[in-house]
């Protein structure tokens, strides 16, 4: 119960954890008022293991993940909380120092390789100059470097493909070669924000195929990023899910799919559509919209389109609920208690997803 | 042509085709075609939701622009209830706009920043002339308040929604003249899993309260499963697999759809490991240059000589469930077809 003691855990180090975010906050002080992106998050990630963050736009998930990425600084953010990687606080760090672990211990994939990647240059001189940041060899190996990553991503004809500009690639081979430009360093966290959003399911099939291969042959924490509850099922080991900038449910993906605790979450589950179940007639829409990040409704941020709010009464509208854990490793910020949460999930909530 | 039962056939469409001349140089000489849309045969019949899937760039969006008359077919005709559509011009075209809709991909860019919701969904009446009963404004709250937007905000404007208030919005705008085929393409693809199912929700309401008739273009197959009586899968312009919904997902045929499905992730994680899955390598072929023959050949696994010879027709392997292989795939004998 005690917040501090024990958010999402990680209050008790783990020396095992490669990366430890502690009650992580980003704020955007702006003309219309504070934008409250990310407010108090928690995290741990061991390396060979994936942690799926997921949300609907604008819950925070790209904030958070470029804040441990240290891409924030120099902007207007108001970053609070820890960052540990490696045994090392970053939120306290100089910009330099984050840069420099930035492509030698971390490195990340963007939803949209095509702005992340620089028109005028070719795919190959842009990892051979990530590569050559951090590694102080000649060219001629940087590039051969690069011809090999290019082969390891599944580009086709890497040794004349190398020299290509990113348009001349389809958007499946830009984001394969902007794995390939993160991987040019080995990095041991790997973080990917929505990778396979733009892409069609065949090639996103692939790309999370490479993600998962590149994992098991670096042995690198994954951090993936998505609003796509299939995809984070197909590779993550633990799941967080966000809402309005905070986390509401953290456990292991089997726990979180099988006996998910947060109506957040039962919302989301009920929302999709699946192939791997009976046809329903119909969906059961999470009611209305998520909130501003600005106005944030108060209490629970949930609560204007919660359907469980009877069961508890005013703390919905009153109190923020904490991350508190209610079965081993498996966290939920919800008011409902334990007894009532049961008999709605076997009564409510199963019996329709 | 598949199932024109007498009168019940609302849209059919055969050999359609459409070419987009590429041009080069400084006399912009044609050097060739981007083969879009490269012989369909389908008819939609009064009262079904018909899906398009397939992946990007094989010719979805420019088949609902083909069928709502928004561009030229190359080939190929339109037969639109009773009227051949195929060549009219925007005037001859006009009166029948009034029966066919189409709803577009992006609720963001589809709706004019500077006009107010009012205008945007009145616009079509104004457009058409049409009187309405107890005036336009009346109607278009009507409207508002069909597709579950609030009445009162008929003076605001589309920065001052969501996405999937704009979504509503767009449908309520294609709704005013009370349409008889609406051609929606990717409705709910920009939209948030929660809004998403709040929207399709809706679009089977209105289905059943107006007795609509959908062409819907989708790419995602659980989406499709869920609000489509028939199915119909493009690969490069062309036509892989048309088929009844429960027939199609209980038994793909085609070894293209069999791969799409099988690419879908299954938010399951126990059994992530256990899936029987099959990985198509690269990606589509250009539709400036597809392969001959079958198009799909250069990723198929079952290729044979004959692929790359012979174009495999589309045809009628069970009742209603049309392929276009030459080596499709068993039905599993524990799922009898249909
Ligand atoms: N006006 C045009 N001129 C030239 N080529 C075009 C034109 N419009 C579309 N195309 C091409 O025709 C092909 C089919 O495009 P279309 O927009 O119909 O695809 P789609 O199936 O809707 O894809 P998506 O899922 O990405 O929306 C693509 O290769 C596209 O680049
Ligand atoms: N530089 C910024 N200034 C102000 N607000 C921002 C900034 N960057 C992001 N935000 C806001 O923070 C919230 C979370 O954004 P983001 O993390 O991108 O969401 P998502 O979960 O979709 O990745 C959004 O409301 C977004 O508008
Ligand atoms: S705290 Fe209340 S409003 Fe929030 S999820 Fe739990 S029951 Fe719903
Ligand atoms: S015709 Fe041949 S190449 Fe084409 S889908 Fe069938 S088996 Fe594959
Ligand atoms: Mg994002
Ligand atoms: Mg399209």
């Amino acid at each position: 119960m005690t917040g501090t003691e024990d958010m999402a855990g990680t209050a008790r180090d783990r020396p095992e954890d490669f990366l430890t975010v502690r009650d992580l906050r980003v704020h955007f002080p702006t003309d219309d008022g504070l934008v409250r992106a990310v407010d108090g998050v928690s995290f741990r990630l061991q390396r060979g293991r994936t942690l799926g963050i997921v949300g609907e736009s604008g819950s925070g998930k790209s904030v958070a993940s470029l804040a441990v990425m240290g891409l924030h600084s120099g902007g207007p953010a108001r970053i609070s909380g820890e960052i540990w990687l490696d045994g090392e606080e970053l939120v306290g760090a100089s910009a330099e120092r984050v840069r420099r672990l930035r492509g030698a211990k971390m490195a990340m994939i963007f939803q949209d390789p095509l702005s992340a990647m620089h028109p005028f240059y070719t795919v190959g001189a842009q990892i051979i100059e990530a590569y050559r940041i951090h590694n102080d060899v000649r060219r001629s190996v940087a590039r051969a470097h690069a011809i090999d990553l290019l082969a390891r991503v599944g580009i086709p004809e890497p040794a004349s493909r190398v020299d290509d500009y990113p348009h001349q690639f389809s958007g499946g081979m830009r984001q394969r070669a902007m794995i390939a430009m993160a991987l040019s360093c080995d990095p041991e966290l790997l973080i990917a924000d929505e990778p396979t959003t733009a892409l069609d399911v065949t090639v996103q099939a692939q790309i999370l195929d490479l993600i998962r291969e590149l994992q098991a042959e670096f042995h690198s924490a994954v951090i993936i990023i998505t609003h796509d509850l299939g995809v984070v099922a197909e590779l993550a080991d633990d799941v967080l899910v966000m809402y309005a900038g905070k986390p509401v449910e953290y456990g292991s993906a089997t726990d979180l799919f099988d006996l998910p605790q947060h109506p957040y979450t039962w919302g989301l589950l009920g929302s999709m559509p699946r192939l791997d179940r009976d046809r329903s007639e119909r969906l059961l829409p999470i009611p209305g919209t998520p909130p501003s990040l600005i106005t944030v409704p108060p209490g629970c941020a949930f609560h204007p389109r919660c359907g469980h709010t009877d069961a508890v009464g005013t703390a919905c509208r009153e109190k923020v609920p904490e991350l508190t854990e209610v079965a081993p490793e498996h966290r939920i910020a919800c008011h409902l208690g334990a007894a009532q949460r049961e008999r709605i999930w076997r009564t409510e909530i199963a019996p329709k997803l | 042509m598949s199932t024109p039962e007498p009168g019940g056939a609302l849209l059919s469409v055969s050999g359609l085709r459409k070419h987009f001349p590429v041009r080069r140089g400084l006399i912009r000489h044609t050097v060739g075609a981007v083969k879009a849309v490269d012989g369909l045969d389908f008819a939609v019949t009064t009262g079904e939701t018909m899906a398009l899937v397939g992946e990007s760039g094989c010719g979805k969006t420019t088949t609902g622009r083909l069928l709502t008359r928004l561009l030229e077919p190359t080939a190929g005709s339109i037969v639109f209830d009773g009227h051949d559509i195929t060549h009219l011009s925007q005037s001859r075209m006009r009166p029948l706009r009034r029966d066919i809709q189409m709803i577009f991909q992006d609720p963001y860019s589809s709706l004019n920043p500077r006009h107010t919701v009012g205008t945007i969904v009145g616009a079509p009446y104004r457009l058409q002339k049409v009187r309405t009963e107890h005036g336009v404004k009346r109607a278009v709250q009507e409207l508002l308040e069909l597709v579950g937007l609030n009445p009162e905000h008929y003076n605001r404007y589309p920065h001052e929604f969501s996405g999937g208030q704009r979504q509503r919005i767009g449908i309520a705008r294609t709704l005013a003249l009370r349409p008889k085929l609406i051609v929606a393409d990717e409705p709910v693809s920009a939209l948030d899993v929660s809004i998403q199912a709040q929207v399709i929700n809706l679009l089977a309401d209105l289905q059943d309260e107006l007795e609509l008739t959908y062409v819907v273009i989708a790419h995602d197959l659980s989406v499709v499963r869920h609000i489509a009586d028939r199915v119909a899968v493009m690969y490069l312009g062309t036509l892989v697999e048309l088929a009844d919904r429960d027939s199609l997902y209980a038994a793909p045929r085609h070894p293209y759809t069999v791969a799409l499905m099988s690419a879908v992730p299954i938010p399951e994680p126990s059994r992530r490991l256990q899936r029987d899955r099959i990985r198509l390598t690269g990606d589509v072929p250009s539709p400036l240059n597809p392969p001959p023959a079958c198009r799909f050949h250069t990723r198929c696994w079952k290729a044979q000589p004959v692929c790359r010879q012979t174009e495999p027709p589309l045809v009628e392997l069970t009742p209603g469930h049309q392929v276009a292989c030459h080596f499709p795939e068993d039905v599993p004998p524990a799922t009898p077809a249909g």
